[in-house]
This record gives structure tokens, sequence and C-alpha cells, in this order.
């Protein structure tokens, strides 16, 4: 058993002031992918509180350390080395344990290894550029990998996404589920990219942003960004049995 | 008084972009080996679950009517006697060789998603005892789209359960109750066409 029982019957509602609206015309994708019409609130019944349970006997030993999950024996793939980590929890700080992370990324040259991507940035024969883990204890996770490359992308004609891992989140309730990107600290790219500035709160946006931190580096080998996530949380009831926060 | 306050705002969604395959379901975006060779979700049913064998394929269309060859859709369902494989199932035990959950890419191709599960037994709507007719849910990420969208599928031969759903009587635009349900084809093979966008837009759900 690996996720705890959510502990009421239902989430909070989630905040659309914080999450971008479908249509976004800055971002083009959006516009011939964006419902028009009004999402149906529905309330949270055992389908929306319940969600897939994961087992760490799923993934393998490595699939969190991109650095050697797919590079030739002996090698390691070219770039900045990085630990990202943090700790997943919900709206009440309440960590999330036993739940799936996935992330996946461009090389350090901004290139994906996707049958697609044909930028003119060489893919890493040692980087394949996705990973995943379960939480532990509290919510905590950890990667290793390299620092993404920025890159440019056809949207405007000069438009170029800043540095980003993509993270695909689950909680123990399937209205929970969450794709999102983490940005690094004091990249200039972030201000003037169309797919972040698709977040109508500028507040918000910070919450994405990891930060540096010099304190859980590895001296002469890795720099580490903190990155915390938060998922939709539970209200209480009074019917919770057991102490949490703990 | 409140316990347990909310003192942390969810973080903001982003889209997941066109290289979506490559994070969850690596073999279609050309990373054959990584993972032992398939995605998480890739297999819903084994020998040994319970209840009748189902598939659904479908495509996911955008406001042009071209398909969507850069998606991935997740289903979530309870098992054939309506329990789900949760800690959050307090209503009994439900079938240990069913998860309940699949993932699968739009082709990069064709556009087309296909699941092999079972149908799900019928489950209570919120906290009360009034059954809802069977359904699926299911979530769609894509370049594109900012935030997850979230729909279910019904079932065209459950016509009576259908009319007396408190879901679907609670859609304002009873002329969109059919983008929610499955078209039959032969024997336990069902379509289900998702269209994002102008006419015959689908019913997407805040959950
Ligand atoms: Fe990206």
């Amino acid at each position: 058993m690996t996720n705890k029982p959510p502990s009421s019957g239902g989430f909070f509602p989630r905040n659309f002031q914080i999450h971008p609206p479908a249509y976004t015309p800055d971002y083009k994708s959006s516009v011939a992918r964006s419902p028009k019409l009004a999402l149906v609130s529905i309330g949270n019944g055992i389908s929306e509180i319940a969600g897939p349970v994961f087992g760490h006997e799923e993934l393998g030993p490595t699939d969190n350390d991109l650095i050697q999950n797919y590079s030739a024996k002996g090698q390691s793939p070219i770039g900045e080395r990085i630990i990202v980590y943090g700790r997943l929890m919900d709206e009440r700080g309440k960590g999330i344990e036993g739940a799936l992370i996935e992330i996946w990324q461009a090389n350090s040259a901004g290139r994906y290894r996707h049958t697609k991507d044909k930028y003119i940035g060489p893919l890493d024969p040692n980087f394949g550029g996705c990973g995943r883990t379960i939480t532990g204890e509290d919510g905590q996770y950890e990667f290793r990998t390299i620092k993404p490359g920025p890159y440019p992308w056809p949207n405007g004609i000069n438009d170029w996404r800043p540095s980003h891992i993509h993270f695909s989140l689950f909680g123990p309730g399937f209205s929970q589920r969450l794709i999102t990107q983490m940005y690094f600290e004091g990249d200039p790219l972030i201000k003037i990219c169309p797919i972040v500035n698709t977040i109508p709160d500028k507040e918000a946006i910070g919450l994405l942003i990891a930060r540096l931190d010099m304190a859980n580096t590895i001296p002469m080998d890795t720099l580490a960004y903190e990155f915390n996530l938060v998922l939709r949380g539970c209200r209480s009831t009074m019917f919770e049995n057991r102490p949490e926060g703990n | 008084m409140t316990l347990f306050p909310k003192i942390h705002q969810e973080l903001p969604s982003q889209t997941a972009g066109p290289y979506v395959h490559i994070g969850c379901t690596p073999q279609m975006a050309g990373l054959e080996t990584i993972y032992g060779g398939s995605h998480l979700g890739s297999k819903m049913v084994n020998e040994n679950t319970l209840g009748i064998r189902i598939s659904i394929s479908g495509k996911i269309f955008d406001g042009t009517g071209t398909p969507i060859k850069d998606g991935i859709i997740e289903l979530w369902q309870a098992d054939a006697q309506g329990l789900f494989h949760s800690p959050a199932e307090n209503r009994g035990k439900s079938d240990l060789n069913f998860q309940g959950w699949g993932r699968q890419p739009t082709d990069i191709l064709t556009g087309e998603f296909h699941f092999d599960t079972i149908k799900p037994g019928r489950i209570p709507y919120l906290s009360s005892n009034k059954l809802q007719a069977p359904f699926i849910s299911i979530w769609v990420a894509a370049r594109g789209i900012n935030l997850g969208l979230h729909t279910r599928m019904y079932f065209p031969e459950e016509v009576e359960a259908n009319a007396e759903d408190p879901v679907l009587n609670r859609l304002e635009h009873q002329n969109r109750v059919h983008t929610l349900i499955a078209k039959p084809l032969e024997d336990g093979m069902y379509q289900f066409d998702i269209v994002l966008q102008g006419e015959n837009e689908t019913v997407f759900f805040d959950i």
C-alpha cells in the first residue's frame, strides 16, 4: 500500500485565477485546442476522490537519475549536473507519500529525444530525457539530471522557451491530476515566454520557479535546485482518524 | 473552525507541450528501451481480471477537425463490481487484478488511441445511494491544452441508466449529452471521439 487515504469528502475547488484559461492567443497552439463552452462543475464523488495507486516495484532503480538512465556504461550526458528535489504536498501542507512524479526535458543543447524534434541542437547519445519516481515519506522526491537548454519554437518569429522541466503529477485523487513545468531561478527568458505568460496571475508564476540551493549541492560535482510541488487539498472533516501533518 | 486550512496554492498548470510522449509514453516518442520497454498504464487487464472485456478507440479533434497526434489520454474507472482500486474505497474490496487506470498516446501518425479494459460497474452519485450509469473518467493533455481536460465516457446500450443518470441530467444543454456517449462498433468495441472545440464540442468537467 503506497497511497494514504484521502481524509475527506472532496477537494478544495480549483482556483481558476491562477491557472491559464483555455484560450490564450499569444500561445498559438491553444487557439484551435481550447474548448469554447464552459466546464460543467460536478462535485467530488468516489471516482474523483480516489485515484490510481502506483507501487515502488513498478519502477527501476535509476528511473529518477537522468544522468544514468539512458547513458552508456561509464559515460554521462553533457551539461550542467543538477539535483532537483523537493516535497509533494497538498494545499494544507500535508506531504503526499507514494505518489508518481514523471518528468521530461530537453538535453543541454535544447534538443528533445523525440522523433518529431528537428532542432539544430544536437542529440546527446547519453541522454534520454525522461525520469520518474514515487514520493517518499512526507512527499519527498529527488531527481538527478542535467540542466536543459533553452530552445526556439514555432510560435512568434523569435520565441524561445526558458530552460524548463515538464512535471506530471498524481495525488491520491484523480481530480488532483496536474501537468506543469519547472523553471530556473534567474532565467531572463521566463518573463518573455508566451507559455509562461498564459498564467494570468504573475505572482503565481513564481510558484513554478525552482530556487538554487547551495546548501544541498554536492561540492565539485552537482548543483541543487529546490522545487516544491503543491496539489489540490482535501477539505478536512471531523472524521479524520489520524493526526495530520506529522 | 477549520482544523486544516488551505495554506498553499496548487501549482499553476502549464501545457504538456508537444513532447509529452517522452515523459508519459516514451516508446511512442522513439525511446524504445527505456522503463523496461513499456509505459505505465499500457496494460489495464490481465487474464484474471473480472468483468466483460471491452475496447475503446477514438481520436481527439481540434477546432478545425484535425486529429491531435501529440496528446495523451488517461482512463480511470471502477472494476466490474463498481469498486475502485484505491485506499479511498471503503465500500468493499476491489478486484486485485484491476488497477482501474490506463494511459495511451494518441498515435503520432494517425492520432488514434486504443484501450483494452473491462466495462465498469455502477457507482453511487456523490454521497447518496443513487447509482450513476456506468462510465469511465477520462483525462486529456496535449500541446495547446493549458489545463488537462476531464470528461467521461458513457455506454450506448445503457439507455435506461443513462436517462436517469444524475450527471447527464444536470447538463444544461441536453443536446450535448450525446458527446459523452460512445458509439458501438462490433462486439464489445466502442468508438469514443473527443472534440475539443466547435460543433459537437465534448462536455468537459470541472471536478
Ligand atoms: Fe518543453
